[in-house]
């Protein structure tokens, strides 16, 4: 069974129709790359994955229940499903560690110094360990990713949705946050990413989905995918990407 | 030729001046305290005042596809009658509003001219500070948000933990201003017979029959106080920029490479 699977889903804005009958699923471990044109509504659906957008019509199943009609809560259903932002969106008011506590204490109810080493635990883990105290404006855009991704694992998801992860940063940061990610990856977390890096999706995904127009013009397991491309628009998309 | 007669009606001012402050000092510290004390808790009140209806007026300006009908139409109530309370407390003077409140509700509640005073001024400061929380909230980045939304917290987690804070560093600048100004507009307090500054001045000039003096030493007193103010809020605001720089600069440039802890 699919960790997650979405049916039908269809999601417009005003008279912008950004989803139309949009089918899509993840596995347990697998790491899903989600590739296409601006505008083409990969946010939209990376988005409407953990309710940050309320979709207009289909439903979306976690673990086989559907989150949009089912009892359960849509705040405990976040903490499963943790997201990392093109913009990181720290909280600018608290210091890294208090960033990856707070979620912890508030949401989940874990006791204090519980949250605090699994905290410093996965600060540790992306590299951050030296920056508990610091403030989120002192940190570069890579640095600031990597507690993002951290903040996310602290609060035990199960798996992660990343929307472009390193557009913001400059090039030289790129590697940083994508080799945490890529031990993410070997370490079998569940991972959606959008992404305009197709050197890694080629090496990390085990399956790529290309978005057109509001729909899934065409998928496939990594290497398959970018060798050998089916559909016109995928074959114009990459050609586009590798010049 | 013409100098003299304003060089000595100087002297003369400084004399009555002097006089004032020797022989009314006990009054006019009285009556420093008093305005302080009023703004300074009118300046408190206020802002939780503002807090609150801020938020209720920002969460019922915005549009959620999720809203019920419900939901729309209360939010419409709830900004209908915040705004009111804004429009109203800030179209008109603070000393209106004092005499109309302070003798209509007399009968009724039978307060003091010090315990409405403190009201009046906390309720007309609530009015402003509204609208500076409203807008110190919109300054904070809507990323703010979904960082909160997207581990989990509720609207109200968010916004208590996250959002405000922020909002309220960003308007602080404002927030002190407003204690600045209620350090000089609870002035008009002294007309339901609440003894701060002006007040006190206004009685020592009817005993030593002349305006001049009272009124420098009192213009002075006013302000120091504001003067000084000022300075203190500039301190603390230069503070509040300057927190959790405590990192060590060695740590900035070895770890953005290392990768460590796997
Ligand atoms: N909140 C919104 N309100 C109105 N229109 C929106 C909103 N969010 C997205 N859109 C529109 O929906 C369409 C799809 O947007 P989306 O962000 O999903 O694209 P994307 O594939 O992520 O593109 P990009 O690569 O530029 O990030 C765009 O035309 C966008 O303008
Ligand atoms: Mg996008």
């Amino acid at each position: 069974m699919a960790l997650i699977e979405i049916n039908h889903l269809g999601k417009s804005f005003g008279t912008l129709e950004v989803l139309k009958d949009t089918n899509f699923h993840v596995d347990q471990g697998e790491v899903v790359c989600l590739i296409g044109s601006s505008g083409s509504g990969k946010s939209t659906l990376l988005r409407c994955v953990n309710l940050l957008e309320t979709p207009d019509s289909g439903e979306i199943l976690y673990k086989g229940e559907n989150i949009l009609t089912s009892k359960m809560n849509i705040n405990t259903y976040r903490t499963k499903v943790g997201m990392v932002f093109q913009s990181f969106n720290l909280f600018n008011n608290m210091s890294v560690l208090d960033n990856c506590i707070i979620g912890q204490v508030k949401v989940l109810k874990k006791n204090k110094n519980v949250a605090h080493e699994n905290a410093v635990k996965y600060l540790n883990k992306v590299g951050m360990g030296n920056f508990l105290h610091a403030n989120p404006t002192q940190l570069s855009g890579g640095q600031k990713q990597r507690v993002a991704i951290a903040r996310a694992l602290a609060m035990d998801s199960e798996v992660l949705l990343f929307d472009e992860p390193t557009s913001a940063l400059d090039p030289e940061m790129v590697n940083e946050v994508l080799n945490v990610m890529r031990d993410l990856a070997n370490e079998g977390l569940t991972m959606i990413i959008v992404t305009h890096e197709m050197n890694f999706a080629k090496e990390v995904a085990n399956r790529v989905v290309f978005m057109d127009r509001g729909i899934i013009l065409e998928e496939g397991e990594a290497k398959e995918f970018f060798n050998n491309p089916k559909e016109e628009r995928t074959k114009e998309f990459l050609g586009m990407i590798r010049k | 030729m013409n100098l003299i007669p304003l060089v000595l009606s100087n002297v003369s001012l400084m004399d009555k001046a002097m006089k004032v402050v020797t022989q009314y000092q006990s009054l006019l510290i009285k009556g420093a305290i008093n305005t302080v004390i009023v703004a300074l808790i009118g300046t408190i009140v206020g802002l939780v005042i503002g807090l609150v209806i801020g938020a209720i007026r920002f969460v019922s300006l915005s549009h959620d596809r999720k809203d019920s009908k419900i939901t729309v139409i209360c939010k419409k109530i709830l900004y209908f009658l915040t705004s009111c309370y804004v429009e109203i407390f800030r179209g008109t003077p603070m000393m209106v509003q004092a005499m109309f409140l302070y003798w209509s509700l007399k009968q009724s509640l039978n307060w003091t001219p010090y315990f409405a005073a403190i009201c009046i001024i906390s309720i007309n400061t609530g009015a402003y500070m509204a609208e500076i929380v409203r807008s110190g909230i919109q300054s904070v980045d809507k990323g703010q948000n979904e960082g909160a939304r997207s581990i989990g917290m509720t609207d109200m987690q968010a916004m208590f933990y996250v959002i405000l804070p922020q909002a309220i560093k960003n308007a602080f600048p404002s927030i002190g201003n407003e204690f600045v100004v209620n350090i000089k507009d609870s002035c008009v307090l002294n007309c339901i017979g609440f003894a701060e500054l002006f007040f006190q001045a206004k009685s020592i000039q009817g005993s030593v029959f002349d305006y001049t003096g009272p009124f420098l030493v009192v213009g002075i007193m006013y302000f120091v106080l504001t003067f000084t103010t000022t300075r203190i809020l500039g301190i603390i605001e230069e503070k509040m920029n300057h927190t959790h720089s405590s990192i060590p600069a060695s740590d900035t440039t070895a770890n953005s490479i290392q990768r460590g802890g796997f």
